[in-house]
C-alpha cells in the first residue's frame, strides 16, 4: 500500500493514563464512569494536554459514551466519537481508528478508553442473562454459554491437529506469570509451578484454571494526535505504525457460529487481520521485538504466535516450549506485565498500556532496545485487530 | 470407572425460532435432524440463515439426514456456569460433522457416555431430548453404546 494513503507513522500515542487494577468488584464505591475519567485525566496530564482540548473519542467496548464524559470533563467540542465494533476484538484496532480520524483531519486529539467495573456476574455466565435469539438458540441449548467454553473447543482442536499439549498451555501461562510478579500492580503476585497448573481444578477441557484470564476492574486511556504535533509534547511518542481490523469470512462469528472453515477453525482468527498489518508494516515477524498478545486464554496466545507468523501453523506449542515467550532469552518477549492472565484485565487495553510503557523504555520489565511491539486485539467473532507500535528512536 | 456424561440445564434450552430457523426445530419435534440446504447450488450451511453464502439464494431444502456423525471438537465441561445446576456437571458440548451434510456442523452434546471414550473422530447418533416447553433439542450419543 502507498504511504501517501496510509496512516504510517503520522500519528503517535503521547499520553498514557490507568488506574490500578483491581479484583473483579473492588473498584467500588468507586464509579465506571470515574474511573474511565481518571484514565482520560491521566492521559491528558500526562502528555501536557488540557482536558477540555479533547476533540475526538475512540471505542471498541464501551458502557459510558462521549455526551456523558463532555459532561463529566468540560470537554468544549467533539469531531470524532466511532466505536470499532465487535467488542475485545477491536482493542488493538481502536488505536488505528484513532489514527484514522487524525489523518482524515476530522479531529486533532483523540482518547482511546477502556472502563471495566464488574459487578455479581462472573463473565462466564454473563450470555445466559441475554436474552435467548434465533441464533443463541443453536449454542446455548447445548451448554455452549462462556467464552471459556468455546475456545476450549478450538484449543482441543489444534492438540488433535498439531499434538499441542497441556504442557504448552502451562508454559504460557508461567511466562506471564513470572513476568507478574515484577510487575507493580500486577493482580498475581504467587509464583506459579507446572505443578501447581497441573493441580488446579479443570473447567472446560481441556482449559483448567491458569488457562483462564482473570475478571479485574480498572480503567486505560490514551491520547492520540499527529506525529508532528508530537514531537513538541513532554513525553517521548511512541508512533502507530500500522493498524489493522476485520478478519476473513471463513472465520465470520467463529465461536458462536463453529462453522469456520477447517483451515481455520483451530486458530485465533488473526491471519487474514496479520496479513493485513504486515502488508502496511516496515516490520516482519523477525523485526518484533516484543509482543503484546490478548491472552483471555493461553492457547490464544499459541494461535496468535502462529498466526503473526512467529512459528508455522501448528508449531506454536513446541515454539512456547523452547522458551521463545519469554522475556529472559525468548526470541520475542510476550505479555511482559504478566498479560491478562496474570496482571489485569481491562479488555486489551493493559496491551496497549505496556506496549507504550515498552516503547517509552519505561517498562518495569523493559526490553532492551525495544523498537517495535505488536498489539493485538481479543481473537473472538469478527473484527478482530491489532496494531504495531514504533520507537520514536526506532 | 469413568464418569459418564450429563446433560446442561434444561433452562439454557429455551428455543427461540424465526422464519428461517423454525423447520429445524419442527423437524426436531417430529424426531427428523435436517440441515438447511441451498436449494440452488445445494450446499449445506448451519444454523439456517436468510441467504446461501455461497450463491445468495433464498431457496431452501430440508432433507432428513441419516442422524449419524464425527465429533469434530468437544469440551468437558466441569464447572457449572449457572449458579444451582453444579448436578448437571459434567456435560460435553461437542460439535458434529453431520453425515449428509458435509461441511456443515452442529453444536451439540455428547450424553451418558464415558467421559474417557470421547474423542474427536469417534462416531455419533443422534436422539432429542423433550424440554419442559415441548421443544426438541437434538443431542448424541457414541454409537455403539446403548440406552
Amino acid at each position: 500500500m502507498s504511504d501517501e494513503f496510509g496512516i504510517k507513522d503520522r500519528t503517535a500515542i503521547v499520553g498514557l493514563g490507568s488506574t490500578p487494577y483491581w479484583k473483579r468488584g473492588r473498584s467500588a464505591p468507586k464509579t465506571l464512569q470515574e474511573l474511565v475519567c481518571e484514565a482520560i485525566i491521566g492521559a491528558a496530564n500526562d502528555a501536557g494536554i488540557e482536558v477540555p482540548d479533547i476533540d475526538g473519542f475512540a471505542y471498541y467496548a464501551a458502557d459510558f459514551d462521549t455526551g456523558g464524559l463532555m459532561e463529566t470533563l468540560g470537554i468544549r467540542e467533539v469531531g470524532f466519537s466511532s466505536m470499532l465494533t465487535g467488542y475485545g476484538g477491536g482493542s488493538a484496532g481502536a488505536i488505528g481508528l484513532a489514527s484514522a480520524a487524525i489523518v482524515a483531519g476530522l479531529a486533532k486529539t483523540v482518547v482511546v478508553v477502556c472502563g471495566v467495573q464488574q459487578g455479581d456476574l462472573r463473565y462466564g455466565a454473563m450470555p445466559t442473562t441475554y436474552p435467548s435469539t434465533a441464533e443463541s438458540s443453536f449454542y446455548q441449548s447445548a451448554g455452549l454459554v462462556g467464552p471459556g467454553h468455546m475456545f476450549a473447543l478450538l484449543a482441543q482442536r489444534h492438540m488433535h491437529l498439531y499434538g499441542t499439549t497441556r504442557e504448552h498451555f502451562a508454559e504460557v501461562a508461567i511466562s506471564n506469570r513470572t513476568n507478574a510478579l515484577t510487575q507493580p500492580g500486577a493482580l498475581m503476585k504467587k509464583p506459579l509451578t507446572i505443578d501447581d497448573y497441573f493441580a488446579a481444578p479443570m473447567i472446560s477441557s481441556p482449559h483448567c484454571l491458569f488457562d483462564f484470564c482473570l475478571e479485574s476492574d480498572g480503567a486505560i486511556a490514551v491520547i492520540v494526535t499527529s506525529a508532528e504535533r508530537a514531537r513538541d509534547l513532554r513525553r517521548k511518542p511512541v508512533l502507530v505504525h500500522a493498524s489493522a481490523q476485520g478478519g476473513a469470512g471463513e472465520w465470520g462469528r467463529s465461536i458462536y457460529w463453529m462453522n469456520m472453515s477447517d483451515d481455520a477453525f483451530a486458530s485465533s482468527g488473526h491471519g487474514a487481520v496479520a496479513r493485513q498489518l504486515y502488508s502496511r508494516s516496515d516490520a516482519g515477524p523477525s523485526d518484533i521485538d516484543l509482543a503484546q498478545f490478548y491472552d483471555h486464554f493461553t492457547s490464544q496466545v499459541i494461535m496468535q504466535l502462529e498466526d503473526y507468523g512467529f512459528c508455522k501453523k501448528g508449531e506454536g506449542g513446541p515454539f512456547v516450549a523452547s522458551g521463545a515467550i519469554r522475556r529472559d532469552g525468548g526470541s520475542i518477549p510476550t505479555n511482559t506485565d504478566g498479560g491478562q492472565l496474570s496482571c489485569g484485565y481491562i479488555w486489551g487495553m493493559s496491551q496497549v498500556r505496556e506496549g507504550v510503557e515498552q516503547l517509552r523504555g519505561e517498562a518495569a520489565n523493559q526490553v532492551a532496545d525495544a523498537r517495535f511491539c505488536l498489539v493485538t486485539g481479543g481473537p473472538s467473532d469478527i473484527p478482530v485487530s491489532s496494531v504495531m507500535l514504533r520507537s520514536a528512536d526506532a | 470407572m469413568s464418569r459418564l456424561s450429563k446433560r446442561p440445564p434444561d433452562a439454557l434450552a429455551t428455543i427461540v425460532a424465526d422464519s428461517w430457523s423454525a423447520p429445524f426445530w419442527e423437524a426436531a419435534k417430529l424426531g427428523h435432524l435436517t440441515c438447511t440446504q441451498c436449494a440452488d447450488c445445494g450446499r449445506f450451511r448451519m444454523p439456517p440463515s436468510p441467504f446461501c453464502p455461497h450463491c445468495r439464494s433464498q431457496a431452501l431444502e430440508w432433507p432428513v439426514l441419516p442422524g449419524t456423525g464425527t465429533i469434530y471438537s468437544f469440551t468437558v465441561v466441569e464447572r457449572a456456569v449457572v449458579p444451582g445446576t453444579e448436578d448437571t456437571i459434567p456435560y460435553v458440548v461437542a460439535v458434529i460433522s453431520l453425515d449428509g451434510a458435509i461441511p456443515a456442523r452442529l453444536i451439540s452434546n455428547i450424553v451418558d457416555a464415558p467421559i474417557d471414550a470421547i474423542r474427536i473422530g469417534e462416531r455419533v447418533t443422534v436422539f432429542f431430548d423433550t424440554m419442559p416447553d415441548g421443544a426438541a433439542v437434538p443431542r448424541f450419543r457414541l454409537a455403539g453404546v446403548q440406552r
